[in-house]
């Protein structure tokens, strides 16, 4: 192949094998990331086929017949459906309202939006053990002003396990949304009102179909996330929801079961790329309209 | 109607930000309070949980690992990437976009899955020590976020300036390095700090490359976490806070921070 393009490109006649030093720059990093990232991967996928004797599917077999693996797979995805969604009604109006905040002041707030994304998930999560604890600030809260009599258990509950998972995915999903409402131009909600749309019709009409490209953006790597989370929900709630990530790992790691591992993880392989694909495709099919 | 909307979406940001970082705010008091259990409100104040990190054994040799890691990973990704990236900017490789994408591709990834696929290939190959294996997985993971920094940097680097270093008598690299490397410095600082962070907190890739001799900090604390859960932590876990603080406020200086998330 690269002889061959080398060919067509623009090397005078009669020097076409003298290589673009520039192409030359370009095989470490390539070489590189097909040794180390393509290789295993490729590799994951043939031993998620490869049995004690051969070609088997029986990786496969275990998981998508057994009632309880298709019960795990069916709840990490509606979790994840959940976070998404909860994140996007809080997210929203969060993103718009730093869209529009002036100067110096959007930076600041920008910045805190941020920083959170770059604290490390360890000392957040840990953050959030403290907060739901039986004596932690959350029931100190409710106590004092005694929307509660006694202390709630929030500790390993579904309940915290949400909050907790909205509250270290959340910026994922405004920092695409503000990039996109930052750049959005007020004179089209302008023009909405001057042609006689109420506000709710100016939305609904305008600003939610022009911010489309965000929300999908935004909620297709929160989704992604949230499917493959296993740090954040293996403190909250540990193996009271088990989720594909808790099979993979304990997989790997207890039990020695790579064939059923390999199987789940390849699964899982399939369900962030069929997100990418989705995502991109809802984008492409967005444009004519948004335009 | 449009005002309500307004304050409306303002009163969320505000919620939004409170709940955003109160689970990072709390560790701090934790950190400086007396009492052995995390309990609110703390009573007092005392630095033994910080004087405790010198004791903490596991917990230093995690965060000398970890730092070796996190710095060697970044530093092969951004000589690695930064090649391939103006190779990609300039045009001369066929199907840029592709190759791009390919580089860019192990965000889309799922990490444990990335972490399982390492270990595999580690056994294949026979790499039996955690060390090789660890620091290959952290340069893939880390590469995405170099390429992604130096891409955007180069897209608004002026590469006439490279080719007037080349009439004024340098070499090609010598060029780069001279004319190309001090101009787009911010922007491989920025890129650099952030796939250091990625490489440091990477817990879901690292899991399936450790043995006990080779533990990166986020395994240690989260270990430890389950085990005995102490202020020690919350001592460490501010440490941590505040050097991301600065990094941030570097990074902002220097590309300012909109650019660096890409936004």
């Amino acid at each position: 192949m690269s002889t061959l393009s080398l060919r067509s490109a623009s090397a005078p006649a009669g020097r076409r094998f003298e290589i673009d030093p520039r192409f030359v720059m370009a095989l470490p990093g390539l070489a590189f990331m097909g040794l180390v990232f393509a290789f295993p991967l490729g590799l994951l996928m043939s031993k998620s086929v490869i049995g004690p004797d051969g070609f088997s599917l029986a990786g496969y077999g275990r998981i998508l017949g057994d009632a309880y693996y298709r019960g795990v797979i069916w709840d990490s995805l509606t979790l994840a459906l959940r976070v998404t969604l909860i994140t996007l009604v809080l997210g929203y109006p969060a993103a718009y309202a730093l869209s529009r905040a002036k100067g110096a002041f959007q930076i600041m707030l920008f910045a805190l939006v941020f920083l959170p994304l770059t604290v490390s998930i360890i000392v957040k999560t840990f953050g959030l053990t403290i907060i739901f604890r039986r004596e932690g600030i959350l029931n100190w809260l409710l106590l004092k002003t005694g929307l509660v009599d006694a202390p709630i258990r929030f500790v390993f509950t579904e309940l915290s396990l949400l909050i907790g998972m909205v509250n270290v995915f959340l910026p994922f999903l405004i920092l695409p949304l503000y990039s996109v409402m930052r750049m959005l131009d007020q004179r089209y909600l302008d023009a909405a009102a001057t042609l006689g749309a109420s506000p709710f019709d100016s939305f609904r009409r305008v600003f939610l179909p022009l911010t489309m490209p965000g929300v999908i953006a935004g909620s297709s790597i929160v989704f992604a996330l949230s499917v493959a989370a296993y740090v954040t929900p293996g403190l909250l709630i540990g193996e009271r929801y088990m989720t594909m990530s808790m099979v993979m790992a304990k997989a790997f790691l207890n039990f020695r079961d790579y064939q059923l591992g390999s199987a789940m993880a390849c699964i899982m392989l399939v369900i962030a790329l069929a997100i990418v694909f989705l995502s991109s495709f809802l984008t492409r099919n967005l444009d004519p309209k948004g335009r | 109607m449009a005002a309500l909307s307004r304050s409306f979406a303002g009163l969320m940001l505000a919620l939004v930000l409170l709940f955003l970082l109160l689970p990072i705010a709390i560790v701090i008091p934790i950190a400086f309070s007396p009492s052995a259990v995390f309990s609110f409100p703390p009573t007092g104040f005392s630095l033994r949980w910080f004087e405790n990190i010198r004791n903490a054994d596991g917990i230093l040799r995690a965060l000398w690992l970890s730092t070796q890691i996190a710095a060697l990973s970044t530093a092969i990704s951004l000589v690695l990437g930064t090649l391939c990236a103006i190779a990609i900017v300039r045009g001369a490789v066929p199907g840029a976009r592709l190759i791009s994408t390919f580089m860019i591709s192990p965000l889309m990834i799922p990490g444990l899955v990335l972490g399982i696929a390492f270990l595999h290939a580690a056994r294949e190959i026979g790499l039996r020590d955690g060390y090789v294996p660890l620091l290959l997985a952290h340069v893939v993971v880390t590469m995405p976020f170099i390429m992604r920094t130096v891409l955007a940097s180069l897209s608004l680097f002026d590469f006439t300036m490279v080719d007037a270093a080349r009439m004024l008598g340098c070499s090609y690299p010598a060029a780069l390095w001279r004319a190309l490397v001090p101009n787009i410095l911010p922007g491989f600082v920025s890129g650099a700090l952030f796939a250091f962070i990625v490489s440091f907190d990477n817990y879901p890739v690292s899991i399936f490359l450790v043995d006990v001799h080779t533990k990166t900090l986020p395994i240690q604390l989260l270990n430890q976490l389950e085990m005995s859960p102490d202020p020690t932590l919350a001592a460490v876990a501010t440490v941590m806070i505040v050097l991301t603080v600065a990094a941030l406020f570097i990074c902002d200086r220097l590309v300012g921070l909109r650019r660096m998330a890409a936004v």
